[in-house]
């Protein structure tokens, strides 16, 4: 370790030169930022010399630029063209998993690195294809990054860029002048972005943006929370829902939260009538529960009895895709002006299956049972759609669609749904005498089921697997450690290897 | 057009006695060229030279007004050819590729040319892909220098060393009758500095000259019994004459005190990076005054005996600074000094790694370990007897994802591999070989298609075993790139003659994408001095493939699902090709985008698409993006506690290029993806229409919200 923090250079000459570097993803424009700085300090009378790698690198790939820079002499400087691990005063990273490889890869060092930091994240295709959730923690390269820079600047440098209309080279050199740690007056930043006369007005707005980020030292990113909204509707509805809401308050205090979260979505998805069913449902498990677990089961049972009793069939997707406060987020996200026109395409592609789950119980069983009308159905209805949503066709077809809510209890789907509900809460309370944590574990076995065709068979064919591999390992005492692993290791990967693996470790054992 | 425009930078090639240029390395070396009297140029993309490319394309005018004839060579084998020139005439040529790769290619052409010699200076510019931000393979162009017998020149990494390694590699050409490679490495191409310039000087012999009154002879040429004079020639008389013409002209420098019981050799390239060393170690100041003496081998190849073992003189220990393996250089000084009978410790591989990049790091302990052995007490106190104790910083290598290039936000490429994952998905798993190229990038997740990659435009020639009819057909990937590199014969030429029974993929972005969005042959962009718009399937039709399929919109994800099924089921036993084109869309962006913005504020209609998530009907299973990988599509945590996992979400650097919703479509995965199309300047009908639509959907919705809670 002690190559990296070598003695202070004997020559103070040496010390005088200030290194830069910059690393970025690829695309993110970190040519323009090092160009400006290097413009920066040659009109401020330093010699500088900057490298980069171009090529195949810069394809959304992590990158870094490179700068030195000294006051001009006569003599001719000899700079390094790469940072080196330790030798590095000002690093700026364009994204915090980048701040985490600038830490990793030694360039930020406590005797001497400024670390300015922008907190958004760019996830990497590894943190995206996981089913499950495979988002680094951008916490432990905070703390890191805390620990291993002598000055540190955070903000979202994306964010503050994006809200004046400009890029994220532009809020971080704002930082950068912000930062002080270059000797160089604000106004020659400036000039550098003027001198290269392109989006100049919005380059300053974000440059102002980054450089009070940069002075205030604090993280802007905090997002205020957003104020309870008031429950609206007709008076009988209200009146409805608010006895619903007593029923919750009577509950432990422990499970009320969840059990709110879960009313608010099966009422959303049907009607009180159906809040009552799920209170119904989760009272049951309160029932059988009590305060020594800290209401664990039931808080548990809450969050999942809710999500499947909202299950995604055409009906939820179709009311969904015609709510009106869905029209007004989607010409906000698309910054649609009030005299431009918003066109809106859906992608469906309804399957046979839908079909036929749409269908009255009896009618839908017989038909799923009889391959040919099935193959028929696709033929019919199995074909991608895309709807023009903002037209009045299809928007009245998903409006009626979305209507049929008081047919819904009726439909194939329900039947099949309930069906399911009701035999993984059976299996998943069944050991509740022996062992209360293998309940909890399995009733959140229930996060593997979850997409739409081919996703959703392959996440039920998961839930079955660790619901059958809780059988083989009941009356164990790490059962409930084991349902945990599986679970986590069937979201790891789309086809189920991680899980196979797992299963075939516990059928070593068993 | 290429990605990147040098139009405005090109101005200071005009520059004269006394000006100072100031700007990359790529540019320095074009005016070094042109104050040299350079009469042809040519060469290939690749990085880290593309923008050398670049910078000659867009410096026509210049040249043209000195007479310097500029050529966009098919391949790294025909600028080398091009050098041919200067075999009979006294005419300056430089050509410039990629290394080693470029060099792999170019090397049979420079092996005649080595043999035949030289009349005029002959110089290649290599840009060495060698460490972190190479995209090849990991070797050295330096061995092809030792079996041809040319000069290898390896300036100090600074704008002055550079521009002068221009002139002394002509002038050594010339003086020695050999080609002479100049190398420069990743970050030379693109360091920025200062050089004084001079003026630039039109070739004295022009080739538009020499086309009037032509040369031959032909005991130049690479026949027997020539060819064995012409190897006697290189040891006899040019090998000699460059060494004499290195130690005469100081082409290679030693800094630093006379006398010292230990030294430093190092290749040119490397210096910066031994004095950066020597600085942090208090044994240099900034300027490179050091306190250990350095060899600076300018010249890597050849070695010249007397000048390094007089360098050795005196000192006990020396150590050789050579990045890359095999270590060439210090064998061969190793054997000088055995012969010369010295005792003097030679060291180098094994205080510095065999293999890979020789960053700051690595040279600091190098450097540190040498003077340990050598000369202990020049050491600081603090490196002789650590003491101080470093902080512990919490090790991140777990939790920081690696981040590997790939396809840009609204790739064309990445809708063909969608479509080739979802028919590995039917038909199963099928044996597929990449090339070079962007599409290249398919072979990482999300898409981990392809097995191999075996050079530029040899993908379907790398499956020609697997040509034996098996359960399944193999498939090969080909960029247009590689296509018209060395792909149309040696790739579907031999698919063709040898009746093959395979797929073949031509990946068409209308560019060399992946060097630069270089234009080729079948660009569609109208291009002044070169000809485009060849078509590839009537290159293919031409050479004899029968069955092609010609797709003209990659995004159609089902389109290119369906003809891929017909080619890898079709009873058609001859080779099938299937031409996937859509425009680069990083290049198609930097096209249309201020055309574009220029048109909103004209007042003309615009349509801009983009692609969004319900995160109310996403389940966070991300199967969307294992179809994809796109920047733009990323994932969101929401703020529900009902919600494990985070659900898709694309932001707002969405193109709008309909992957999406393809893929929803075809891999029948959710309904949450929809297309929003911001009109700008609509027409009048349609702002009417669209008002009376949204007040009949509003209604509707109006009506049906105040029966139900407002959740």
């Amino acid at each position: 370790m002690n190559a990296l923090f070598p003695e202070k250079p004997q020559d103070a000459g040496l010390a005088k030169i200030t290194k830069l570097a910059v690393m970025a993803v690829g695309g993110q424009g970190g040519g323009v930022l090092t160009s400006w700085i290097e413009a920066l300090a040659r009109a401020q009378g330093y010699d500088v010399q900057a490298t980069s790698v171009a090529g195949v690198a810069q394809r959304t790939g992590a990158t870094i630029y490179y700068i030195e820079m000294i006051p001009r002499t006569d003599q001719l400087p000899v700079f390094a063209l790469a940072p080196s691990a330790g030798d590095v005063d000002i690093l700026i990273a364009a994204e915090m998993m980048e701040v985490g490889r600038a830490v990793l890869r030694g360039f930020v060092t406590p005797d001497r690195t400024v670390l300015i930091g922008s907190t958004h994240r760019a996830l990497a295709v590894s943190e995206k294809t996981v089913p499950g959730d495979g988002i680094a923690d951008a916490d432990e390269v905070r703390a890191a990054a805390e620990i291993a820079a002598q000055r540190l600047i955070l903000a979202n440098m994306e964010q503050l860029a994006v809200d004046q209309g400009s890029v994220i080279s532009a809020s971080l050199f704002g930082a950068l002048a912000g930062s002080g740690a270059l000797p160089f007056p604000r106004e020659a930043f400036e000039d550098a972005i003027r001198k290269s006369g392109k989006g100049v007005d919005a380059s300053l707005r974000a440059f102002k943006a980054g450089f009070d980020a940069a002075q205030h030292r604090e993280t802007v990113d905090v997002q205020k929370p957003e104020p309870e909204q008031k429950i609206t509707g007709p008076q009988g509805v209200l009146d409805e829902w608010n006895a619903l809401v007593d029923r919750i308050n009577a509950m432990p205090p422990t499970v009320q939260q969840m059990a709110t979260a879960g009313l608010r979505k099966v009422v959303d998805f049907q009607d009180c009538g159906y809040g009552a069913t799920y209170l119904d449902r989760l009272n049951a498990m309160i029932a059988r529960d009590s305060a020594a677990q800290d209401w664990l089961l039931s808080v548990t049972a809450a969050k999942y009895i809710a999500n499947a009793m909202a299950y995604d069939d055409m009906i939820r997707v179709a009311d969904i895709k015609t709510r009106s406060p869905r029209f007004d987020r989607i010409r906000n996200e698309m910054g649609a002006k009030l005299d431009q026109v918003m066109q809106l395409t859906e992608y469906f592609h309804p399957r046979a299956e839908e079909i036929a789950g749409l269908l009255p119980a009896r009618l839908g069983a017989w038909i799923e049972g009889k391959p040919k009308a099935m193959a028929r159905l696709d033929r019919w209805f199995g074909m991608g759609r895309r709807l023009r949503t903002d037209s009045l066709p299809a928007f009245v077809m998903l409006h009626l669609l979305g209507g049929l809510k008081s047919y819904r209890l009726k439909t194939r789907r329900h039947a099949v749904e309930v069906a399911h509900l009701e035999a993984w809460l059976d299996r998943s309370l069944a050991p509740l005498t022996n062992d209360y944590e293998l309940c909890v574990e399995l009733l959140r076995c229930r996060r593997l089921v979850k997409g739409y065709s081919d996703t959703h068979a392959r996440g039920l064919a998961k839930f079955d697997s660790v619901m059958n591999a809780a059988d083989m390992l009941k009356g164990r005492e790490d059962a409930s450690d084991w349902v945990a692993r599986l679970r986590e290791a069937a979201l790891q990967d789309p086809d189920g290897k991680a899980l196979s693996g797992a299963l075939e470790t516990v059928r070593s054992f068993v | 057009m290429a990605e990147r425009s040098f139009k405005k930078e090109v101005e200071h090639l005009r520059k004269g006695d006394g000006d100072v240029f100031t700007g990359e390395g790529i540019l320095a070396l074009t005016k070094a060229l042109l104050e040299n009297g350079v009469g042809y140029v040519g060469g290939y993309q690749g990085a880290p030279i593309s923008h050398l490319m670049d910078v000659l394309a867009d410096a026509q005018d210049v040249l043209g007004e000195l007479g310097v004839r500029f050529e966009a060579n098919a391949s790294e084998g025909a600028a080398a050819a091009m050098l041919a020139a200067s075999v009979h005439y006294p005419i300056r040529g430089a050509v410039t590729f990629k290394g080693p790769v470029g060099v792999n290619v170019a090397s049979d052409a420079l092996a005649n040319l080595s043999s035949s010699g030289v009349t005029g200076g002959a110089l290649v510019i290599v840009g060495e892909d060698y460490g972190e931000g190479s995209s090849i393979m990991q070797e050295r162009s330096h061995a092809f220098a030792m079996k041809s017998q040319f000069w290898m020149l390896d300036p100090r990494p600074n704008l002055p060393s550079i521009t002068k390694a221009v002139k002394d590699g002509f002038e050594l050409s010339e003086a020695s009758n050999t080609p002479v490679m100049l190398m420069v490495r990743i970050r030379s191409c693109h360091v920025t500095g200062s050089f004084e310039t001079r003026d630039n000087v039109p070739p004295p012999l022009t080739v538009r000259d020499a086309l009037s009154a032509p040369r031959s002879d032909f005991a130049r040429v690479v026949l027997p019994p020539m060819s064995y004079l012409h190897e006697q020639d290189k040891v006899q008389n040019r090998w000699p004459a460059a060494e004499k013409f290195i130690i005469d002209n100081k082409l290679n420098e030693i800094i630093g005190p006379n006398r010292a019981p230990l030294g430093i050799v190092v290749q040119g390239g490397m210096y910066n990076g031994v004095v950066r060393a020597l600085q942090r170690l208090g044994l240099a100041d900034i300027y490179g005054n050091s306190d250990v003496p350095l060899y600076v081998l300018n010249v890597t190849y050849p070695l010249v005996r007397d000048e390094f073992n007089r360098f050795c003189e005196g000192k006990d220990h020396v150590l050789v600074v050579e990045e890359g393996q095999p270590e060439f250089i210090e064998q061969q000084l190793g054997s000088f000094l055995y012969k010369a009978r010295s005792s003097v410790e030679l060291h180098g591989k094994d205080m510095l790694p065999m293999a890979g990049e020789y960053t700051g790091q690595v040279m600091l302990d190098g450097v540190t370990a040498f003077l340990k052995a050598a000369a202990p007490e020049m050491l600081p106190g603090a490196v002789r007897a650590p003491n101080a104790k470093a902080p512990q910083i919490p090790d991140l290598s777990k939790t920081v994802p690696i981040r590997p290039p790939g396809f840009c936000t609204g790739c064309p490429e990445r809708p063909i591999f969608a479509a080739l994952k979802l028919t590995e998905q039917e038909l199963g798993k099928h044996q597929i070989s990449g090339d070079i190229g962007c599409h290249l990038f398919a072979a990482l997740p999300p898409f981990e298609i392809g097995g191999s990659t075996m050079g530029y435009g040899l993908g379907p020639a790398s499956n020609a075993a697997f040509d034996g009819g098996g359960e399944r057909r193999a498939i090969s990937i080909l960029g247009d790139g590689g296509f018209w590199h060395n792909g149309l014969s040696s790739s579907i030429g031999n698919m063709v003659f040898n009746k093959s029974d395979t797929v073949a993929v031509i990946v068409d972005n209308y560019y060399s994408a992946a060097t630069g969005g270089q234009d080729v042959l079948s660009s569609r962009a109208i291009n002044d001095t070169k000809s485009t718009n060849n078509p590839i399937s009537a290159a293919l039709k031409g050479v004899g493939v029968e069955w092609v399929r010609q797709i003209d919109r990659t995004y159609d994800v089902g389109k290119v699902r369906e003809v891929l099924r017909e080619a890898l089921t079709t009873d058609y036993a001859g080779p099938k090709v299937i031409v996937a084109s859509s425009e680069c869309m990083l290049n198609k962006q930097r096209r249309e985008k201020p055309l574009r913005n220029q048109a909103i504020q004209d007042g003309r209609r615009v349509d801009i698409p983009r692609f969004g998530v319900d995160p109310d009907i996403c389940t966070g299973d991300h199967a969307c993006i294992r179809l994809s990988g796109c920047p733009s599509l990323s994932l969101k945590k929401l703020d529900d506690p009902l919600r494990d996992d985070p659900v898709a979400h694309i932001d707002q650097t969405c193109v709008g290029c309909g992957n999406c919703g393809e893929v929803a479509d075809e891999a029948i995965l959710c309904p949450s993806f929809y297309q929003a199309d911001v009109v700008h300047n609509p027409t009048g009908f349609e702002a009417w229409r669209a008002r009376q639509r949204i007040k009949i959907i509003g209604w509707l919705q109006n009506r049906r919200a105040a029966k139900r809670l407002a959740l």
